[in-house]
């Protein structure tokens, strides 16, 4: 993006209103607006996108941005689009060869859309498309921020239809037992959902096949019930996978259980790319007490409650479920700010010059994953995150050998024609020694040569931690250099052929001093450093 | 004790030694390893005292003997600061070959035991080679020692033709060797081996001499591995298999250590051995052709003040030590650093190069000694990948283990090396006295990062600076 003249004049970013229907949010804030100016873009607003979150075109204008009248005038002056919706038909129609559009887009659900915006010759960066798994990505992780509004809203939504107390109360007009509330998947929204509803008093309790959130559960004032059925539920990338036939029956159970005990169920539970598994079965709400609530999350998606109406809330065999698609936008003000803030970390990301130019850095990774489609050619899905970048080790290697004299280990196996010559030669140095010596010396050989292959085995595991406490013990236990000197010092044969006692006797004292300083003193500071090595 | 007694003595004692070096192989189990390597030497000594090989009037000299080495051995253990470690150790290991040549010279002039034909030619070229590795452990131990403690620099002393000296010198002892074994009467014989054993105390000198200051990790190792050696030919000498397996055990683990050393840093072991860091590449070369492809970029110098507030910033630090936080005797601030850190909740981890320092294992052992969990002490290969999610990598006193040119100059002496790659951190700190080159002479284009900081000073006052500020 970053050539010729756009180099030099900085983008114009526009904001429609949201036109799909019930949709209140909106893709930037006034605040929002002042940073992105200070980033050195320009700001355009559609007139009423803000309306139906409570931020006033005034409030814009007084921000920095500029208003304009129609979508058509909005889409056509703009470099960069921000949106929350995918685009409809008539919005890509608006579009532009060159124009960047940056919003949910959920590439999988929607071919089609992803055709036609391929057709239109544009850029398109799916926030939805995010690899949430690095951990500075998760500053422009709107689906987290749009799942938490969710999950509070849930409870807001579960309150206003139930008919009593979250909290217990013990009053002069009597007792009243606190609400049970029970939610089920424990992500981002069910987390959110857990606080919210522990915060009003309820007793939460939270399940979730993944067994590691068991801490947030409870960090957030919930408990968390377990199936009693031993499998770990993770999927890869902090999401849920499908369980098997023995979990799900075990599973069923506890709902059923649970359906049972509590006033309110919430159910966020979601599979990645499948239509949402079905948890609450019309059995279990009749099995609930009348005037019980069950907010489904995952409506949307088929809904995780057998009797759930997508978009409604139905009351059936006296339990009131809700199944609102729409609850981010239900709190359009405060979505809208955290899904603009996201927006503009993304920004930020992409302007890393701060010139108000974007610069679409495919060698990125948080940015290969967002961009969905880059100048009309269709790059979803990203590849999978590489673990590291590789490292340059093989280039240098040849580099130094050229030179010659200044090699590198070889890692790889020896080659077998090597492996023939060390070989032979080994077995040509062995018939030598056993044509030649004489036996005595072969025991002595033996023993050599196996003791070096048993030091190769055990040192080989050495953690390189310890690597100098093993240094300094087996320099301690070198010293065993000191039987030398210790047999010579007087043997029985002293005395005979001449031997000059004297002489040996001093030399093997010398010895003996010497090996002995390294012994003691070699396992006393052995001793000293492990006593260190305490966790 | 009969002399059978004496053996299974020494098979137990074997036994032990190998336990020992197994129990040294994880934390939880190193301390037994040591009881292991006591207790077998122990049983080893005593075996052979009360042995047959033993009359009873020398045991008052044994018993002598041992006292006054045992005193000052466990003297320099109880003083020795753990900074020093690696001299220590390099020091030892003279001793083990000094006491290999003398056993040597006493075995030689020792003329009770005769042998004839092929046991005598087989015993004196056991003499001899045994005296010769002695010799060389034990003058390029000192040498090393005096390396590590600065008595002598840490460059590499490189003769002309150095090579060829080498090789002159083998081949006047082969020949020697020669000399000796034919050699008739004791006295026509030492004149052949004292030649010998100059020749190899020389040898000695100019193998350490040669070998940079980078490489001394290896080198130490090296010594290790010889002083093994050593012990296994005085063992053939003296037909004691305990000698030859523990020498072999001894031997077999220098040597292994010393190659693990050499593959983290992506050496050789033999061009380590031939001497000279930096020798292919022309010995003074890389300063001259180093000029053009000198590091762009500006140094940016922080105060201590600063960088306590990047740290105090930080939500994850990567501490990466090397020899300079050993000099400086830094370790314990480091440790109440990383306390402090801790408890504000910063995610604090060290990073350690396999050679860092001037010993393997060296910058653990510091950081033991200063009580950092070692749960916290990472390897390079556990750590490096972590970088890139770091908010500050702090390198104190380390320079040619970070250095980036490691991976990106394939003309650089070091290319190749495994390097801890701080620079992927959202900013490093580099904690120096100046902006010298590190021991390999090697310039470091990580200084001149625009992410990175230098924090110049002594590396202690430095730190206690950092300290005062966080605890403010």
């Amino acid at each position: 993006m970053q050539t010729g003249e756009s180099a030099v004049t900085p983008q114009r970013i526009g904001v429609p209103r949201e036109i799909f229907p019930g949709e209140k949010r909106v893709a930037t804030v006034p605040d929002v607006v002042t940073k992105l100016i200070k980033l050195g873009f320009s700001v355009v607003v559609e007139k009423g996108a803000g309306e139906l979150a409570d931020l006033s075109d005034e409030a814009y204008v007084q921000a920095g941005a500029g208003i304009v009248p129609s979508a058509a005038e909005l889409w056509s002056g703009s470099d960069i689009v921000f949106k929350v919706r995918p685009p409809t038909a008539d919005e890509v129609a608006l579009m532009r060869a060159g124009q960047t559009l940056i919003g949910f887009v959920w590439p999988a659900q929607h071919p089609e859309l992803m055709q036609q915006l391929a057709a239109r010759k544009v850029t398109v960066l799916a926030i939805d498309a995010l690899p949430r798994t690095l951990s500075r990505a998760q500053k422009m992780d709107a689906l987290t921020s749009m799942a938490g509004v969710s999950g509070y809203r849930a409870v807001v939504e579960a309150a206003n239809a139930f008919g009593r107390f979250f909290n217990g109360q013990i009053t002069a007009a009597g007792k009243v037992p606190p609400a049970k509330v029970f939610i089920a998947g424990a992500g981002v929204a069910g987390l959110a959902a857990i606080g919210a509803a522990a915060s009003l008093g309820a007793i939460v309790r939270a399940n979730d096949t993944r067994a590691e959130v068991a801490d947030q559960v409870v960090s957030l004032g919930g408990e968390f019930v377990k199936v009693d059925y031993e499998e770990e539920g993770s999927g890869g990338g902090g999401y849920a996978k499908v369980m098997s036939e023995g979990f799900q029956a075990a599973q069923r159970e506890m709902y059923a259980q649970q359906a049972k005990e509590c006033d309110i169920i919430i159910t966020t539970a979601l599979i990645p790319g499948k239509p949402a598994p079905r948890l609450i079965t019309a059995e279990m709400v009749k099995s609930m007490k009348p005037g019980s609530v069950i907010v489904d999350m995952a409506a949307e998606q088929g809904g995780n409650c057998e009797l759930t109406e997508p978009g409604k809330a139905v009351v059936k065999h006296g339990v009131t479920i809700v199944g609102y698609t729409d609850l981010a936008s239900r709190m359009a003000r405060q979505s809208s700010t955290l899904y603009g803030t996201n927006l503009f970390r993304l920004t930020e990301e992409l302007c890393k010059t701060k010139d108000g130019v974007i610069n679409v850095n495919m060698g990125d990774d948080a940015i290969r994953g967002l961009t969905v489609i880059k100048d009309g050619e269709i790059t979803w899905p990203a590849p999978p995150l590489a673990p590291a970048a590789p490292k340059p080790v093989a280039k240098p290697a040849v580099v130094a050998e050229s030179k010659g004299g200044h090699g590198h280990g070889n890692t790889g196996p020896m080659p077998a024609g090597t492996l023939a010559v060390v070989f032979g030669l080994g077995a040509l140095a062995f018939w030598a020694i056993g044509t030649y010596a004489p036996a005595a010396f072969l025991g002595h050989l033996t023993v050599f040569v196996l003791a070096c292959f048993i030091g190769y085995m055990v040192v080989w595991n050495v953690t390189p931690a310890l690597h100098t406490p093993l240094m300094s013990v087996t320099n301690a236990i070198s010293s065993i250099i000191v039987i030398g000197a210790l047999v010579q010092i007087l043997p029985p044969e002293a005395g005979t052929n001449g031997r000059p006692d004297q002489l040996i006797q001093w030399l093997a004292f010398a010895g003996i001093v010497l090996t002995a300083i390294n012994m003691f003193g070699g396992f006393a500071v052995t001793r000293r450093m492990l006593d260190m090595f305490r966790k | 004790m009969t002399f059978s007694l004496a053996t299974v003595a020494y098979l137990g004692a074997a036994i032990l030694f190998i336990l020992s070096l197994g129990g040294l192989s994880h934390p939880e189990t190193s301390r037994r390893g040591n009881l292991y390597g006591i207790v077998g030497m122990t049983l080893a000594v005593l075996a052979t005292i009360v042995g047959p090989r033993v009359a009873a009037a020398g045991v008052p000299w044994i018993i002598g003997a041992l006292v006054i080495g045992g005193g000052l051995g466990l003297y320099a253990a109880k003083t020795v600061k753990m900074t020093q470690m690696p001299e220590l150790v390099a020091l030892m290991h003279s001793l083990v070959g000094l006491a290999a040549c003398l056993v040597g010279f006493a075995s030689y002039v020792d003329t009770s035991v005769q042998f004839s034909g092929a046991e005598k030619a087989i015993h004196e070229v056991e003499i001899y080679v045994g005296i010769l590795i002695g010799a060389v452990t034990f003058s390029g131990s000192l040498v090393a020692f005096g390396k590590l403690n600065g008595k002598i620099g840490g460059k590499p002393l490189l003769l002309p033709a150095r090579h060829w000296l080498n090789l002159v010198a083998l081949l006047v002892v082969i020949w020697f060797g020669g000399e000796f074994v034919q050699a008739h009467s004791v006295a026509q014989g030492m004149m052949p081996l004292a030649v010998m054993t100059v020749i190899a105390l020389l040898f000695g000198i100019h193998m350490v001499m040669a070998i940079g200051g980078a490489d001394m990790p290896v080198v130490v190792s090296m010594l290790n591995s010889y002083s093994g050696w050593a012990a296994a030919a005085t063992g053939f000498m003296l037909g004691n298999d305990l000698l030859i397996v523990t020498g072999a055990l001894v031997g077999s683990s220098g040597a292994i250590l010393s190659y693990i050393m050499c593959n983290a840093m992506n050496r050789n072991f033999i061009s380590v051995i031939a001497g000279g860091f930096g020798s292919a590449a022309g010995s003074a070369a890389p300063k001259a052709d180093g000029a053009a492809a000198e590091p762009q970029g500006e140094v940016v110098p922080v105060t201590a003040h600063e960088t306590a507030e990047l740290l105090r910033e930080a939500k994850s630090v990567i501490i990466v030590p090397g020899y300079g936080m050993a000099v400086a005797q830094a370790q314990h601030t480091v440790n109440d650093i990383v306390k402090k850190l801790r408890e504000k909740g910063v995610k604090v981890r060290f990073g350690i190069h396999p050679v860092a320092g001037r010993m393997p294992g060296h910058m653990n052992v510091l950081l033991a000694e200063a009580k950092v969990p070692y749960d916290i002490v990472m390897e390079m290969d556990e750590i490096n990948e972590d970088f890139s999610d770091t908010d500050v990598a702090m390198v104190i006193g380390a320079n040619d283990i970070v250095n980036p040119a490691a991976q990106d100059d394939p003309t650089s002496p070091i290319a190749g090396m495994p390097v801890l790659e701080v620079w992927k951190a959202h900013t490093s700190i580099v904690m120096k006295r100046s902006m010298a080159s590190g021991y390999a002479g090697v310039d470091n284009p990580l200084f001149y990062k625009e992410n990175n900081r230098m924090l110049f000073g002594d590396a202690k006052k430095m730190l206690d600076e950092v300290l005062v500020v966080l605890e403010s």
